[in-house]
């Protein structure tokens, strides 16, 4: 399945609704979201969604096709992974007595994290990273007990001169 | 020139050159109804009996005409009856604008009185809906709403007002209609590829939409047929592309299509699909509908291209126009060996499945009607057997002639599209095919019809039996007729007269003549109660998902 996973960078009208029609398209088409990030462009009138998901070659062009059929979608991208740098964010809340905290302490520091929250017997932890190293994150605190969890999904941008507001969605078959 | 909101709504139709809209007023569009009523027959608004029946309207009178369909409704249940047509027109590629009122701003999301988020219902079946917040976009929004509707494939927006919004004032000021964007143009690289694939080919067969109705590109697609002397099979919605009498025309495929047109398709080794979207009831099994031959597929929309199936080359952009720079290219007539194999197929004695003689039947009265039916008359139909039966056996002879919904199967669609397309075509003899099913959907409609006097004959097929489903009861479920086999008491005959209209009654073969006589001459409408067998079946018939080899040629 991991072959299978792509990511959609999606320029949109940041107006009332938009995130509904783009996600409920998803929805009506029987497409799975892995996650997705939105928010304001530095053009306040375009958002930026970033949705990554999975599926073959025949699935990911009907939802490309799909979505640029929307009215308020301006480009579809589908991303080059290799070169597109993505990341994501997450908070975790970890139980962590006096015995644990210090190995809590020392993944934190591995995995370039930061402690944000401290509390008698948890801790709170904030990571930024591609989704593959959040999770590897996640399975070592796993077994001192996970409180509560948040991530952002998935945001990218792609490598040098590659600027989405200026690809043209292909006219030309 | 300051107006208010439900002006500046009257004005930008008529600058859309809107002179007929559908709907039904109401608490929210109270405003709006008033601009109608000032703006003294500007605008002519016909009245249904049910939101339903005005949308259906709209979609029969855009069918019937290429222009767009407009209706009206009230916020709250007003809006949500508008759904179904909605959906209908979605399905099908029908343009249509559909204003709704809503509750004043300061109400919204309060629960107010008949409030209802009517753009989150609409969402998945519209091309794009608004909700009009601020006065200064109105002209504007629907400006755009009708150019979105008629761009690229059609299709149905929906426009919600706010109440304060039709009363609020600003300046306006009148633009011409926008002209078409220009959409899509296949390169002539996949010309090129086209034209050679073709050229490939020794068994082409042409499979056309109602992308080709939509686009107005029945001449086009004639010529070409004739220049490569390919055989041309439909889609229902494709049905009217092609004259029924021409010599490569061999009908309707899919699962009740007539044996040739299903049998040559399965024998071609190129499938030439002209504004076509590859509706499961028309491939039956999708692996097999693609083995051994290849796929042109040439349509409007690109997200069609490889959506149900995969094409080997695909053309996208207006279906009119790519035709016409196919037949600019050199195209060689298809062999005569395929030729001939094509027509010893068209006479095979399994076409002519015809249904009992000396009887009434549907297809003798479905002839029958044909045969006094003008040039221009018009076709509507509910869904179910009847709609397979009118398909069948009406044998088509003009664009836009059959006003049916396919992609939704809408039962309960005719009356209301009937209404719209015989307004549309400036009031010309239309006949409405539906059914006991049917018809109790929306029977109230005839109200409709006999306001306006309308020139509309409504033959109800009356079997006593919801048959379609009785059909697949029979066929799939061991005749176990759950809810099928109804003999509801109503006198069809009574009820039109209580509404108003003209009623008669066919119940054998030998009073047919008389009656259809009787009924073609009234100049308002008429309903005909149709007698027929409970059993009678739509044959033949392919399985769902089966193909040329599972068909059913007999009950």
């Amino acid at each position: 399945m991991a072959d299978d996973r792509f990511l959609l960078s999606v320029l949109v009208n940041n107006e009332a609704g938009v995130l509904t029609r783009v996600s409920g398209l998803f929805a009506r088409r029987s497409f799975n979201i892995d996650s997705l990030s939105v928010g304001e462009t530095d053009d306040p009138h375009i958002s930026r969604i970033n949705i990554a998901a999975n599926g073959d070659d025949n699935f990911k062009d009907q939802v490309v096709l799909q979505l640029s059929k929307l009215h308020d979608v301006k480009v579809v991208e589908l991303m080059d992974l290799s070169k597109t740098v993505t990341r994501e964010l997450m908070l975790i809340k970890v139980m962590a007595d006096l015995e644990s905290r210090n190995q809590i302490f020392q993944a934190v520091e591995v995995f370039r994290a930061k402690v944000i929250d401290l509390a008698a017997d948890s801790l709170s932890v904030e990571i930024t990273g591609e989704p593959s190293k959040l999770n590897a994150f996640i399975e070592y605190l796993r077994p001192f007990g996970i409180a509560e969890l948040c991530r952002t999904g998935v945001t990218a941008i792609g490598r040098g001169n590659y600027i989405l507001s200026q690809i043209k969605n292909r006219e030309e078959d | 020139m300051k107006l208010t909101g439900a002006q500046i709504l009257v004005e930008t139709l008529i600058e859309q050159g809107v002179d007929t809209v559908f709907g039904y007023p109401g608490g929210s569009v109270l405003h709006i109804y008033d601009e109608l009523y000032k703006s003294c027959g500007r605008i002519r608004h016909i009245i249904t009996c049910h939101e339903q029946g005005a949308a259906h309207a709209a979609d029969g009178y855009a069918r019937a005409t290429g222009k767009t369909g407009v209706v009206i409704a009230t916020s709250g249940p007003g809006a949500t009856n508008l759904v179904t047509g909605i959906a209908t027109a979605y399905l099908d590629s029908t343009p249509m604008v559909a204003f709704t009122g809503n509750v004043a701003r300061a109400l919204i999301g309060k629960d107010s009185f008949q409030e209802v988020d009517i753009c989150g219902i609409t969402m998945p079946i519209t091309k794009h809906n608004y909700i009009v917040k601020d006065i200064g976009r109105l002209a504007d929004i629907i400006r755009e709403a009708f150019e979105i509707a008629n761009s690229g494939r059609p299709g149905p927006v929906l426009i919600d007002i706010p109440k304060d919004i039709q009363a609020a004032e600003t300046d306006f000021e009148h633009k011409p209609p926008a002209e078409k964007a220009p959409g899509r143009k296949p390169s002539d690289k996949s010309i090129a590829n086209a034209v050679e694939l073709i050229a490939r080919s020794k068994k082409p067969f042409i499979y056309a939409g109602g992308g080709v109705v939509n686009s107005g590109a029945s001449k086009e697609l004639v010529e070409f047929a004739e220049a490569l002397g390919a055989p041309v099979g439909t889609s229902m919605m494709g049905l009217t592309a092609m004259e029924y009498d021409h010599p490569l025309f061999l009908g309707m495929t899919g699962m009740h299509g007539r044996y040739a047109a299903s049998k040559v398709m399965s024998l071609s080794d190129l499938i030439i699909a002209v504004g076509t979207r590859f509706s499961d009831r028309a491939t039956g099994n999708k692996t097999e509908f693609s083995r051994d031959r290849k796929i042109l597929h040439i349509d409007i929309d690109p997200a069609e291209i490889g959506k149900n199936i995969p094409a080997y080359v695909s053309l996208v952009g207006d279906v009119k126009e790519i035709l016409g720079r196919l037949l600019a290219e050199k195209i060689k007539p298809s062999s005569k060996a395929w030729r001939n194999e094509v027509a010893e197929l068209k006479n095979a004695p399994d076409n002519h499945l015809g249904m009992a003689e000396g009887k009434l039947t549907p297809e003798a009265f479905i002839k029958a009607v044909k045969a006094r039916m003008p040039y221009e008359g018009i076709v509507a139909t509910d869904v179910g057997q009847h709609q397979l039966w009118t398909a069948q056996y009406y044998h088509f002879r003009r664009p836009r002639s059959l006003i049916t919904s396919g992609g939704l199967g809408t039962m309960g669609f005719g009356m209301g599209s009937a209404i719209g397309a015989c307004i549309g075509s400036g009031d010309v003899k239309t006949v409405l095919f539906t059914s006991d099913g049917s018809f109790h959907m929306n029977m109230n409609e005839m109200a409709t019809a006999a306001s306006y006097r309308l020139p509309l004959v409504i033959a109800v097929l009356n079997n006593n039996a919801l048959g379609m489903v009785r059909q697949w009861q029979t066929i799939f479920y061991e005749c176990r007729y759950s809810n099928t086999t109804l003999n509801r008491k109503t006198d069809f005959v009574a009820a039109a007269k209580a509404f108003g209209i003209e009623g008669l009654l066919c119940d054998s073969l030998e009073k047919m003549p008389e009656v259809l006589d009787a009924a073609f001459a009234c100049e308002g409408p008429v309903l005909v109660e149709v007698k027929i067998d409970s059993d009678e079946k739509v044959l033949p018939m392919i399985p769902p998902g089966g193909t040329i080899h599972d068909i059913i040629l007999k009950g």
